[in-house]
């Protein structure tokens, strides 16, 4: 188990954000999630994950000063870019992935759709010199200014006690992983009801749904959850017929074409993201293993009703149409044909119309509140507003317009309240 | 050394270090006198292919069919053939047999088939004779001799005088531990055929031998088992290399007889022994009388696969494609004599048995 963490919590705006950390601040974990794992030469601390915050934020980090790590992972889209498809970074250029959200991707073991990435330092550091992510060449541009700017210069002397050629991508990418560590969300209604016991906290629905998810959906296999938590990933790799549907007629000609190329040099991490056939060849393109052919991360279920489009392709556009695509046996249509390297998890289940409707039903009470209330928000800005959010959410918590733009740390695994203020200067 | 390929690489690892045309697979570690004999081989066997009525077959034991048949396509370099080691179909009627080979006709390259008693015993293999031809045969290949036998007839008796219908028959044939059933053999005339096959090949040509059925005795309730094993290994004896595939037991194992290796094949339908627990749906397993907890059944092709068998100076080299599971290898190893799986050889590597009661 990692030392403690501190915990941010998460809202569009402000208003909406501080009545509900402050709420949250009570709290010791999330309702439903494990400690955060902190791995022991990163520990968290609240001047490391404001850093991190900032560089998150920083758009100089692109080579047309247009495109942060928050473009794509926007908090007031609950760090993704719902409703694109896939990503656009530099000059409008997309990608070939749907942005995954950050949201409680510190319990990830591997990192992007495909696992390429180890951990979340590492993780960080590839966007940058993306050609249609951030657009560097390399990432002399970002030590340079975190060398030189003054705001910088001095948070990286306090966080790491170092300047100058002493900063590193390593320091950059270490206060990038603390900051996304504290974007952790639980206390779902989900949560509410199956680990807090609250009977009223679903509907009748939604708990049908829970029992079609564990039964006859065979969702929890890969979607898995625990006596007392739930991530809802298995952490592994599945051809689950999405994408690679796309190219299978291509594969004997392809995938060997593609390891000649790698093998030659071609740099992975840039030719799935550019190359749409690359990209659909999923884990296998990293493991070169022919089980993983097509195979992509279980992504992990909580506030999936607030991320859409699905799948690595972001080619779902609903809850529903996923459900389908599973009720098929891994065809998006009936009429389809299923993958020749489609895991032996999938096969068709046989769903009632009710029954997939109670699984979407189900999978909208994975929500946390303070991702349902910017969902809420931003389908009616107007009501995005401090005095009424929070006399709503809590009477507690006293209006915090200080919070600037919609961060703020709290830590939750100590007894007292530390509210920080998200204002100063970020 | 010539490295030309690092199979491994492929299989195992995202770090590769070797030259340029690493692709997905066949290695040849060591150059020897003549590299161009260096060759590889896919290996499939035991699908099952199993009609429910009419045009509907069981998916699970397609699937596993069509993967390995897509999977076997990717190899690089190609590999020279394709053996199918037998029991293509459940209850070896024509709709089974056709759909089979349906399936397999989309492998690139010859493919070489061994009968399985799940495609003999309702018809006497006749119409599978009519899609894949002979039942036993011999043919050379780059300096190796191949041989392959049908292992599962049995006693005239049994097989013409018994069962009041070929279903019955091919029922009672397919049960475990069933008391009705009868042990395979290669039998006198195949054996006759067999010396004097091998009475034209020189004592230092590799052989290579076929058969559904170990030719060797493991477990009779089972028919992991060919009554006339030794009968068959005498005839093999004289030659210096030997090696001897099999399918029939759904899992891998290998041994070593006298101058034998013998080498097992992976199933595409599913695992010997296997667990009956989860069964949401008609799973349509045959019934078993020993329950062991092995594969995970959610993933249902968990502890399936195939292989593909590079052969280089005349001995074989193994790689189980497993899913759901890490790859494993079963090389002969020289020194030691005897095949060993390169991942758990030692001792200590060794995953113990579960217990059972």
């Amino acid at each position: 188990m990692g030392p403690p963490i501190h915990t941010v919590r998460v809202a569009t705006c402000a208003s909406i954000l501080s009545g509900l950390f402050m709420m949250g601040a009570a709290l010791a974990q999330p309702l439903g999630l494990p400690p955060v794992p902190v791995p022991a030469d990163n520990p968290q601390t609240p001047e490391k994950i404001a850093l991190g915050d900032k560089l998150f934020n920083d758009k100089r980090f692109s080579s047309t000063g247009e495109v942060s790590c928050a473009t794509c992972h926007d908090p007031t889209k609950a760090f993704t870019d719902s409703p694109l498809v896939t990503s656009k970074g530099i000059k409008d250029l997309t990608g070939t992935r749907n942005a995954p959200t950050v949201i409680n991707s510190a319990y990830f073991k591997l990192f992007f759709w495909d696992g390429r990435s180890l951990d979340m330092e590492d993780q960080a550091q590839h966007p940058i010199i993306n050609p249609v992510e951030m657009g560097l060449l390399n990432h002399d541009p970002v030590l340079q200014i975190v060398r030189t700017d003054p705001d910088y210069v001095a948070r990286f002397k306090k966080v790491f006690d170092k300047q100058g050629e002493q900063v590193t991508m390593k320091e950059v990418q270490q206060a990038i992983a603390s900051f996304e560590r504290t974007i952790v969300a639980g206390d779902s209604p989900f949560d509410r009801w199956h680990f807090g016991g609250d009977q009223t906290a679903v509907s009748e629905q939604a708990k049908r749904g829970f029992d079609v998810f564990l039964t006859k959906g065979r969702c929890v296999s890969c979607h898995t959850i625990e006596q007392d938590y739930a991530l809802f990933t298995d952490n592994r790799f599945h051809n689950i017929g999405v994408g690679v549907n796309r190219i299978q007629k291509e594969i004997p000609q392809f995938a060997p074409a593609f390891l000649s190329a790698k093998a030659a040099g071609t740099d992975v991490d840039k030719a799935v993201l550019t190359n749409p056939k690359a990209s659909e060849l999923g884990r296998f393109a990293v493991t070169e293993t022919l089980d993983e052919i097509g195979a992509f991360k279980t992504s992990t279920l909580r506030n999936v009703a607030v991320t859409a489009p699905f799948m690595h392709d972001g080619s779902l556009a609903t809850l529903r149409d996923v459900v389908e695509h599973y009720n098929n046996g891994g065809i998006t249509n009936p009429n389809d044909l299923v993958n020749d390297f489609l895991s032996g998890g999938i096969r068709p289940l046989n769903l009632t119309e009710d029954e997939m409707s109670d699984l979407v039903a189900f999978m909208e009470s994975l929500t946390s509140p303070q991702f349902a209330a910017q969902k809420a928000a931003s389908a009616n800005p107007a009501s995005c507003n401090v005095k009424t959010t929070v006399a709503n959410s809590s009477p507690a918590a006293p209006a915090s317009n200080s919070v600037s733009r919609g961060i703020s740390a709290v830590a939750l695994t100590e007894s007292r309240n530390l509210p920080v203020s998200g204002g100063e200067g970020m | 050394m010539d490295i030309k390929y690092d199979r491994r690489s492929f299989i195992k690892t995202s770090t590769m270090s070797v030259g340029a045309a690493a692709l997905p697979l066949t290695m040849v570690e060591l150059a020897f006198a003549k590299p161009s004999d260096n060759f590889t081989f896919a290996y499939i066997s035991d699908s099952h292919i199993q009609q429910i009525k009419g045009t509907q077959f069981v998916r699970n034991w397609d699937r596993g069919l069509i993967r390995a048949v897509a999977e076997t396509n990717l190899l690089t370099p190609k590999p020279d053939f394709i053996m199918y080691g037998g029991d293509l179909a459940q209850m070896g009627n024509k709709p089974e047999l056709d759909h089979g080979a349906e399936i397999l006709s989309k492998l690139n390259g010859k493919v070489y088939h061994v009968m399985g008693e799940h495609d003999y015993y309702l018809d006497l293999g006749e119409y599978w004779s009519k899609l894949f031809g002979k039942q036993y045969y011999s043919f050379n290949h780059k300096g190796v001799h191949f041989v392959v036998l049908n292992s599962i007839l049995t006693y005239d008796d049994w097989t013409f005088n018994r069962w009041p219908s070929a279903e019955q028959r091919m029922a009672e044939m397919a049960g475990l531990d069933n008391p009705n059933g009868s042990p395979f053999m290669v039998g006198d005339k195949q054996r006759e055929w067999l010396k004097k096959d091998l009475a034209k090949v020189k004592k230092d040509t590799p052989i290579v031998v076929f058969s559904h059925s170990p030719l060797q005795k493991i477990y009779k309730g089972w028919n992991f088992w060919t009554e006339d094993a030794e009968q068959v290994q005498a005839l093999l004896a004289p030659f210096d290399k030997v090696t001897v595939f099999y399918g029939h037991v759904h899992q891998i194992q290998y041994n070593q007889i006298g101058n034998i290796a013998f080498t097992s094949a992976m199933a595409t339908a599913w695992p010997w022994p296997y667990p009956q627990s989860y069964a949401q749906a008609q799973q349509l397993l045959p019934k078993l009388t020993v329950q062991m907890n092995r594969a995970d059944p959610f993933f249902e092709r968990d502890a399936t696969g195939w292989q593909f068998i590079d052969v280089n100076s005349g001995r074989a080299s193994a790689t189980f494609n497993l899913y759901n599971n890490t790859t494993r290898t079963v090389a002969f190893d020289p020194q030691a004599g005897h095949p060993k799986d390169k991942t758990y050889q030692d001792e200590d590597q060794r995953i113990s048995p579960q217990v059972h009661y």
